[in-house]
């Protein structure tokens, strides 16, 4: 056996590019599996699990400080497990003249967004809300705040809101010293107790014993507190049904990519393995002939192949877990999740798998050539078996192309299945680029149709983007007059379009909870809104509502529905199935008309968009100066800011697909490497006729044409129907129906460029073994045998 | 005596192991002459001629071929200047298997970009007249180990090389095709045709050419002329 594994180890180092390819295939498809699986893994419960390591607070209730004492807030109540606090609270207002409006950066889009802050001598470790620290420290000295990481203040226009300080209303400050994340989302900030002198409220954070029945939890704390003293309170339910659906979106994404990643490096591992191995057929033939047992042979050559795998295999396994790192942080922010890890588990059968799928092909193909006639293995490296494609040979000659790219073309036809394995990898991976910037732009789109954040200029817009329930304690800032603000922006110079939204909260009969009403005065179809399927409202008594409320309330396009505002009713029709995620899709949209007027007292949101070459800054600073009588403040739109989840769905796309392409490029070059080591004899007598390198590389390049067209002709609309089918499965999943925008996103000129891409895929592939064909020396390509 | 085809300068080559395959050789080969290459296995004789063909390169010393510095060409000016001047035959024919008898024969004209019907109607008469016109639609493995060599020989032809090098050209043939081949050869070279051959049969020597060179352990040990019998 040491005389048979001497042989085997001389057949790694002689066969160095085979012995590479095997390594980097297994790397890639080990890395990228240890990334989809890790990413699968933190997508099944990423809330439950935050939840559950933060301890997260059933219910977080609000009392009026001028009703209740802390003492008396402190009262055991039946079926709660813990508490904790009471924590004071107060609402703090950043002021206009903080250093974030005249930095350098300009404002930071937190802006004067209130923030209702508690006060807590440390970040947790008490029996509920274990708040996680993301950056920075917590603030133990007063003037030190801790803002909420998945707030609008958590981020400065230089990144990090850490070490700003935001100037208050009152004159005083805060400086910034750490973000942290509480999963039950108890407060926009943090400070210490003894900076709150003058509590408005005191804020309690319960776990109960049934965490199901929130309701009657709340309805024992109520009973054990002064009457009244409750002013607002959130169940973890809500919070949770909001955060699992806007996972829910990103977990078919995940899914088909980690299927995908999987396939792909099945196929082009097994490719590599099984290629080794047959092109060692000759060797196992001399083996055989000089008195090894079949048996010794497979073994032999599944060491051959074993040895660079788990090479591969360590290092893919490390560099997964390292890029696994940055991934899973962001993928933090997005689900608000906490400490997310490589599961250990997914290291051990992604590395157990990988061995498992390197050794079985191995066997299998080493056993196919253990078993050959001895005579007709020794012969197989000798006579290259013609016959096979030489009518592709004779059209080739034929067409009017130089002689080298004719011969070039021929090639594949001539090793079919060869041929038919390169052309599954390119295809694959046209496939997975196809699918995957297909997807990440739909993502794009639905993010660009739930923010609706167009508008270059608001008033009134704090906290863009979806609010997982409200949070209790916070106060409406006092509130300019809507109508006469619409006159001021309307009379602006540089004003291209703008109008404005306010919301009330209406019920629907037979529906449970309420519903928010967002009424519209002006032309509001330019800021991004998505219609799944009809129209926008056009005239008072239309309204449009997303998916999630026509289900609730079992209408469809074109019927009615009858919304009760405190007594009143009022019945629109719909006329159109809207993208909008606020409020769990348990909105309403329509004309500001369509209600009793009032509606706008409650404070309204401008939304503006500026004439182009119009600079917003310029614009900000004159229409402030004209709004200032009304106590209203502009501030830039959020249309330049990327959000998280966009960037964390383009750097997976980006980093899935590169490897994705990276592997199917490798399956093309470990495919050339053999083709052209078969064929160094043929190489040579080319070059002694006078084939100059370039033509050589010319024919290498063309030989892989053919296969880089089919598989992306093939690949490219393969990508577009699995795109066609994930997408409504996400939508599905988050129970929302998805815009038009979203699906269409393949245009005919990308699905072009993305079929070339397959055609690069194999050109690159090809290149290298292209380069060294053309260096072979030709003096020792014609002296083997 | 004419101008020197080939002309070889203090020329070695050595590989990583072992004693050098040539050593301090200097030989010139005028045009029309039909030269022999004799030795034993391994002293160097194929080291020499793919020195001279410009697939490898000496160590030391200089090559030059038709006026041209071979050993100073770069991979593609040495593959332009086969195809121009550099025809080549092999011992075991070294014709492509998947293509035909004809499209093999045209391969180094196409390769060199000549025009399509010019390189197809040259293809046909050297075919012809090497008598094997009617293989031309067949592949090269159905042909005998002789008929093979007089195709690999039509495919050295097609570009009208200034010099024809064949390594051992009936080393893999029967007696019979043997002495068919030299006889081709001799014709050749009879119509001007300036040829080495590399052989270590004596009598595919005599009948065919009129210089020998011998070479031993990587030296010329003998470089004799006779007078033509004719
Ligand atoms: N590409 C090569 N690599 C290593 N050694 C070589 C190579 N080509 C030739 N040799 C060595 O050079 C010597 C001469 O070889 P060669 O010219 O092929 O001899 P001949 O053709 O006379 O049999 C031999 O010892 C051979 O082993
Ligand atoms: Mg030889």
């Amino acid at each position: 056996m040491s005389a048979l594994s001497r042989v085997v180890r001389s057949g790694v180092a002689r066969r160095r590019v085979q012995t590479v390819v095997i390594g980097l295939a297994t790397t890639m498809a080990v890395t990228s599996s240890v990334l989809g699986g890790s990413l699968l893994v933190a997508s099944t419960a990423p809330f439950d699990d935050a939840f559950a390591e933060q301890r997260g607070a059933h219910l977080s209730a609000v009392f009026d400080a001028g009703k209740a004492t802390p003492e008396q807030l402190s009262v055991p109540v039946d079926g709660v497990t813990a508490s904790a606090g009471p924590f004071p609270v107060t609402t703090i207002t950043p002021s206009d003249n903080g250093p974030g409006r005249n930095g350098a950066g300009g404002q930071a889009p937190g802006g004067q967004a209130p923030l209702t802050v508690a006060g807590r001598t440390d970040p947790g470790g008490g029996p509920v809300d274990a708040v996680t620290l993301t950056e920075g420290e917590w603030a133990d000295e007063p003037g030190e705040l801790v803002v909420s990481a998945d707030g609008p203040h958590a981020h400065s226009p230089t990144g990090s809101a850490v070490g700003r300080r935001i100037t208050l209303t009152d004159g005083s400050t805060l400086t910034v010293v750490g973000l942290a994340r509480s999963v039950s989302r108890t407060a926009d900030g943090w400070v210490p107790p003894s900076w709150v002198t003058a509590p408005e409220s005191y804020q309690v954070l319960y776990r109960f014993t049934a965490a199901e029945s929130v309701d009657a939890g709340r309805e024992a704390v109520v009973a054990a507190v002064p009457a009244d003293a409750m002013t607002g309170s959130q169940s973890w339910l809500v919070l949770k049904k909001a955060a699992d659906r806007s996972v829910a979106v990103f977990v078919p994404f995940l899914v088909a990519f980690g299927v995908l990643g999987l396939v792909m490096s099945l196929l082009v591992v097994g490719n590599v393995v099984a290629g080794a191995v047959g092109a060692g057929t000759r060797r196992i033939g001399i083996l055989k002939a000089l008195g090894s047992t079949p048996a010794q042979v497979v073994r032999a050559y599944m060491a051959q192949a074993l040895i660079p795998a788990a090479v591969g295999t360590a290092i893919g396994a490390v560099a997964g877990n390292l890029l696994a790192i940055p991934v899973l942080a962001e993928t933090e922010d997005v689900y608000g999740a906490v400490k997310l890890t490589v599961a250990p588990w997914v290291n051990v059968v992604v590395v157990v798998g990988a061995l498992a799928l390197v050794s079985v092909t191995a066997w299998v193909s080493a056993l196919r050539a253990g078993r050959l006639r001895t005579v007709d293995a020794i012969a197989v490296g000798r006579t290259p078996r013609p016959g096979r494609g030489r009518w592709a040979a004779r059209l080739t000659a034929r067409l009017p192309v130089p002689r080298p790219v004719g011969l070039g073309l021929a090639r594949p036809f001539a090793r079919p299945a060869r041929a038919a394995a390169m052309t599954a990898a390119v295809l694959f991976g046209a496939t997975a680029v196809t699918f995957a910037v297909g997807l990440a732009s739909s993502l794009n789109q639905i993010q660009i149709a739930r923010d609706h954040d167009a508008a270059d200029v608001t008033i009134g817009v704090s906290d863009p983007g979806p609010q997982p329930g409200s949070r209790p304690g916070g106060r409406p800032a006092a509130a300019p007059d809507p109508a006469a603000v619409s006159d001021v922006i309307a009379a602006q110079a540089g004003t291209r379009a703008h109008y404005r939204t306010s919301r009330t909260q209406v019920t629907v009969t037979g529906v449970a909870g309420t519903t928010a009403v967002v009424s519209f005065t002006g032309d509001a179809t330019w800021d991004g809104y998505q219609l799944v399927s009809g129209r926008w409202f056009t005239q008072p008594g239309e309204a449009v509502a997303p998916t999630p409320f026509l289900a609730a309330t079992g209408t469809e396009v074109g019927d009615t529905v009858t919304l009760d505002d405190g007594g009143k009713t009022v019945t629109v029709r719909i006329v159109g199935d809207v993208f909008e995620m606020s409020n769990d899709g348990m909105v309403v949209l329509t004309d500001a008309a369509t209600l009793t007027a009032g509606n706008d007292a409650k404070g309204a949101t401008h939304h503006i968009a500026v004439q182009p070459g119009t600079d917003v800054n310029t614009y900000i600073d004159s229409l402030n100066a004209a709004l200032a009588p009304l106590g209203a403040t502009a501030r830039p739109g959020r249309s330049g800011q990327a959000s998280d989840t966009i960037i964390l769905i383009n750097s997976l796309t980006a980093t899935l697909t590169l490897m994705l392409v990276a592997v199917a490029a490798m399956g093309v070059l470990n495919a050339v490497v053999l083709d052209t080591r078969d064929r160094i004899r043929d190489l040579g007598v080319h070059k002694a006729l006078g084939m100059t390198p370039r033509q050589t590389i010319a024919m290498v390049i063309a030989s892989v044409v053919v296969i880089g067209v089919v598989g992306g002709a093939v690949g490219v609309p393969a990508g577009v129907a699995l795109h066609g089918a994930v997408l409504p499965a996400m939508g599905e999943s988050a129970g929302i129906g998805l815009p038009a925008s979203a699906h269409a996103v393949h245009s005919l000129p990308e699905l072009v460029l993305l079929g070339i891409g397959g055609l690069l895929i194999a050109i690159v592939g090809a290149s290298l073994p292209a380069t060294w064909a053309a260096r072979t020396s030709t003096a020792t390509a014609l002296r083997t045998e | 005596m004419t101008t020197p085809v080939i002309e070889l300068r203090d020329v070695s080559r050595g590989y990583d192991d072992g004693p050098p395959a040539l050593s301090d050789v200097t030989l010139t080969v005028h045009a029309g002459e039909a030269v022999a290459v004799l030795g034993p296995s391994g002293s160097g004789k194929s080291t020499l001629l793919n020195l001279i063909a410009g697939l490898d390169r000496p160590d030391t010393g200089t090559v030059t071929v038709a006026g041209v510095r071979v050993d100073e060409l770069g991979e593609a000016a040495s593959a332009r200047h086969r195809r121009a001047r550099v025809g080549m035959v092999f011992q075991f024919f070294n014709l492509l298997d998947d293509l035909t008898v004809a499209d093999n024969v045209v391969l180094p004209a196409q390769l060199a970009g000549m025009a399509r019907g010019e390189a197809a109607r040259r293809a046909a008469d050297l075919l012809d007249q090497l008598g094997v016109a009617r293989h031309a639609r067949a592949y090269p493995g159905r042909l005998s180990g002789g008929e093979r060599q007089r195709v690999a020989v039509a495919r050295a032809l097609m570009n009208r090389p200034a010099l024809l090098l064949a390594d051992e050209p009936t080393g893999a043939l029967d007696t019979a095709s043997g002495e068919d081949v030299s006889t081709l050869l001799t014709e050749l070279n009879a119509e001007g045709q300036t040829l080495v051959v590399v052989t270590h049969d004596l009598a595919l020597a005599r009948s065919c050419t009129r210089r020998t060179i011998q070479l031993v352990d990587g030296r010329v040990a003998g470089d004799v002329s006779v007078e033509p019998t004719r």
